[in-house]
């Protein structure tokens, strides 16, 4: 009789930015018990940014990530300006807002094309070694080549205000660096158009593909959960300003109005010996009914409107998939929320770089010392809302940070939808589990775009369980530290 | 009286006044030396020993800044050997602080860093040291930073000499050396400084600098010293 199955390891989870395993485990009767995503590494920025001044913050935390270095920078100044207590320049503001749209732009397109495409494109029956983008590339190079062009469009975009594509010196508390050139801006618009052209092939593409995998649609993590996002004065799409919005699985409104400062009120953390990341959830629902989701999903079912013409047509379409009854709760309309979103950011950096408020260079930055002893910034970064939350000393010496990451926000229902995807996948304890049913399980967490690396950083908090086993898996030792 | 002393720096015959370092004459005749804590308008001290030359007949090595010229010195400012020591002694500066270029205010105006690509140093082979000294904000405009301070003492002497308030000083010895303000209290406490800011201007990395100051600002401008010491010998101040 062959062994019972007890345990399958998926390592590393390819195609995400980061490194996380996937453990399945089975109960005695050889059916899936759980699914736990494990995310391995440790980044620390928590700690050793302690002890450096609110103006160096920008710069030190856009070294979390490569992909979205943008996000945490922005965020960082915004956290600044709170510190610094100054208003800031319009024109800064905007710049920075075309920032993080050009942003959502490359990330959503890495996410979709670069990442995502093989998965959604190639058929189930491809093999692992054969699943990539280099695949697409051959069977389908006219896609693969827009795709490419996409994001480095949005990075160019980047380059262009920024100075570089990653790790600029450009978002500092209280403005920006260095104004827009004409010249610049110019070129940014020039490449609307084929951007636009981009984005209407890819939903073409995308809404199709739903419409042909509706039946599998049921299994790919499909279940209900709270959303959070940032939400305008109007109860509009936003990302840069605004106020908190959590709605729950029927769409009622749990939370509105919520001054992001506060947001220590209604989320809470809860930590697994298994993990690095952090298990976020809202507060007055406790762990198991306060699982929420952020991202493109939640902010497009949380929001009432996008405000610009083409994304709104879209969004109306989107909400219609669920007969318009409330939020969809379906993990694959990551990938159509993430499309609709990119071209919401092409409207809106339209519409901003027009404006000859943003290529001001008289009133760029406010300047001024630590004026708080405390500074939140908020924004939506391409995964989800992101909170950088710093305490100062009154010389402006951080003395205290906390990082909350989208994608840590995303856990538990990342944990869900891999649970749900292994259980369907692999109903008997006879199944033959083969890489392609590995490979759907992962697919399950790349519709969340997870970035491990931007999300693990808080020290004390992690109870990380190590484990020394014999070849044979029997425990001989269990060595962890007790949660803070 | 002058008096000429005649000598040769990398094979070239030179003849330089008698109360002028290896340095200076070196200069004068474009030949380079690297420096870092030298700086024209400074007393020099010999602290970084990055000057050092080689002199025909001395085992040691001395460093150009502070060696007078003397008749018939040979003197090699290159060699293997002295390429090896500068660039040990740029990979001993470096695991002593802190220096992460990428988010240092000096970033691209630093000049160990560029001393440290002249050099080609692309690695440290020593265990950094990863120091715990701390920030030190407390002054209401300026910051020293002191993992990023290589102890060059500019700052000691622009305040000593130049300004005459010598708020700076050195405390300790070896590794466990440090700059200070007044008897080793907070700058902010340090009532001797009078926030001139001379300081900021010669630091050689990013140890000094305003507050709110970030890499995209403009950068330190060390002009103000060459035109404070010249306004000085010619007693400028007074007549014109």
């Amino acid at each position: 009789m062959a062994e019972r199955r007890r345990e399958i390891l998926i390592d590393p989870v390819s195609r995400v930015e980061g490194h996380a395993r996937i453990s399945i485990l089975f109960d005695e009767r050889g059916a899936v018990s759980d699914a736990r995503l494990h995310v391995t590494e440790y980044r620390g920025f928590e700690h050793f940014c302690r002890g450096r001044l609110v103006w160096e913050m920008p710069r030190l935390t856009s070294r979390i990530c490569g992909v979205c270095p943008v996000s945490h920078s922005v965020t960082s100044a915004r956290a600044g300006d709170d510190i610094l207590a100054v208003a800031v320049p319009r024109t800064a503001e905007q710049l920075r807002r075309v920032l993080i749209l050009a942003q959502w732009v490359q990330s959503h397109a890495l996410s979709f094309f670069h990442l995502s495409s093989p998965d959604l494109l190639l058929g189930r029956e491809t093999r692992a070694a054969e699943r990539d983008f280099f695949a697409v590339m051959r069977d389908n190079a006219e896609f693969a080549r827009r795709g490419i062009r996409l994001r480095k469009w949005g990075q160019d975009v980047i380059a262009r205000i920024a100075g570089r594509r990653i790790h600029s010196d450009y978002a500092i508390p209280g403005g920006v660096a260095r104004p827009l050139p004409e010249r610049d801006r110019d070129i940014i618009l020039d490449g609307l158009p084929e951007a636009h052209n981009t984005m209407r092939q890819a939903l073409d593409i995308m809404k199709a593909l739903l419409e042909t995998r509706d039946g599998e649609s049921e299994m790919a993590g499909n279940f209900p959960s709270l959303f959070m996002g940032l939400v305008g004065a109007d109860g509009g799409l936003e990302y840069y300003d605004g106020h908190l919005r959590i709605m729950d699985a029927a769409g009622n409104i749990l939370a509105d109005g919520v001054d992001p400062r506060g947001y220590r009120d209604i989320i809470a953390e809860d930590t697994e010996p298994w993990s690095y990341l952090t298990f976020p959830y809202y507060a007055p629902l406790g762990r198991d009914a306060g699982m929420y989701r952020v991202g493109p999903l939640a902010r497009l079912n949380v929001c009432a409107h996008t405000g610009s013409p083409k994304s709104d047509h879209e969004l109306a379409e989107f909400r219609q998939r669920g007969g318009g009854r409330g939020p969809e709760h379906h993990s694959l309309l990551y990938h159509l929320a993430r499309l609709i979103e990119v071209l919401f950011a092409l409207e809106r950096i339209e519409e901003l770089l027009i404006d000859p408020e943003t290529l001001r260079t008289d009133t760029l930055r406010s300047r001024a010392f630590s004026n708080r002893t405390q500074g939140i910034g908020v924004t939506e970064a391409p995964r989800g809302t992101l909170f950088h939350n710093y305490s100062a000393g009154s010389d402006g010496v951080i003395t205290h940070v906390d990082l909350l990451i989208a994608t840590a926000q995303n856990n538990l229902a990342m944990n869900r939808s891999i649970r749900q995807i292994a259980a369907h996948c692999i109903p008997r304890a006879d199944t033959d589990v083969d890489e392609r049913i590995l490979n759907r399980i992962e697919a399950g967490i790349r519709s969340y775009d997870p970035c491990f690396s931007c999300s693990t950083h808080a020290l004390g908090r992690m109870p990380m369980q190590i484990e020394f086993r014999t070849e044979e898996g029997r425990v001989l030792g269990r060595f962890s530290r007790t949660p803070r | 009286m002058n008096e000429i002393r005649t000598l040769t720096i990398d094979g070239q015959l030179i003849s330089a006044d008698a109360s002028v370092t290896i340095l200076e004459a070196a200069k004068e005749h474009n030949i380079h030396i690297p420096t870092l804590c030298h700086l024209e308008g400074l007393s020099d001290v010999g602290a970084c020993r990055l000057c050092l030359v080689e002199i025909e007949g001395h085992n040691r090595l001395q460093p150009a800044c502070v060696t007078r010229v003397e008749e018939g010195m040979v003197v090699r400012t290159t060699s293997s050997r002295l390429q090896k020591y500068r660039r040990m002694v740029l990979e001993l500066l470096f695991s002593e602080g802190d220096h992460i270029c990428s988010v240092c205010v000096a970033n691209n105006a630093c000049e160990l860093q560029d001393l440290a690509y002249a050099a080609g140093m692309d690695h440290v082979r020593f265990d950094y040291l990863h120091s715990t000294h701390a920030l030190d904000a407390s002054h209401d405009r300026f910051v020293v930073d002191h993992h990023r301070c290589i102890l060059c003492a500019r700052c000691v002497r622009v305040c000593a000499d130049v300004e005459g308030a010598h708020t700076w000083d050195i405390a300790g010895r070896g590794h466990t050396a440090h700059l200070v303000s007044d008897l080793a209290q907070d700058w902010g406490e340090a009532r001797s400084c009078t926030s001139c800011g001379k300081c900021l201007l010669v630091c050689p990395t990013g140890a000094l600098f305003a507050k709110g100051f970030v890499v995209s600002d403009p950068q330190n401008k060390q002009d103000f010293l060459r035109y404070i010491a010249n306004t000085k010998s010619r007693k400028a101040w007074k007549d014109e």
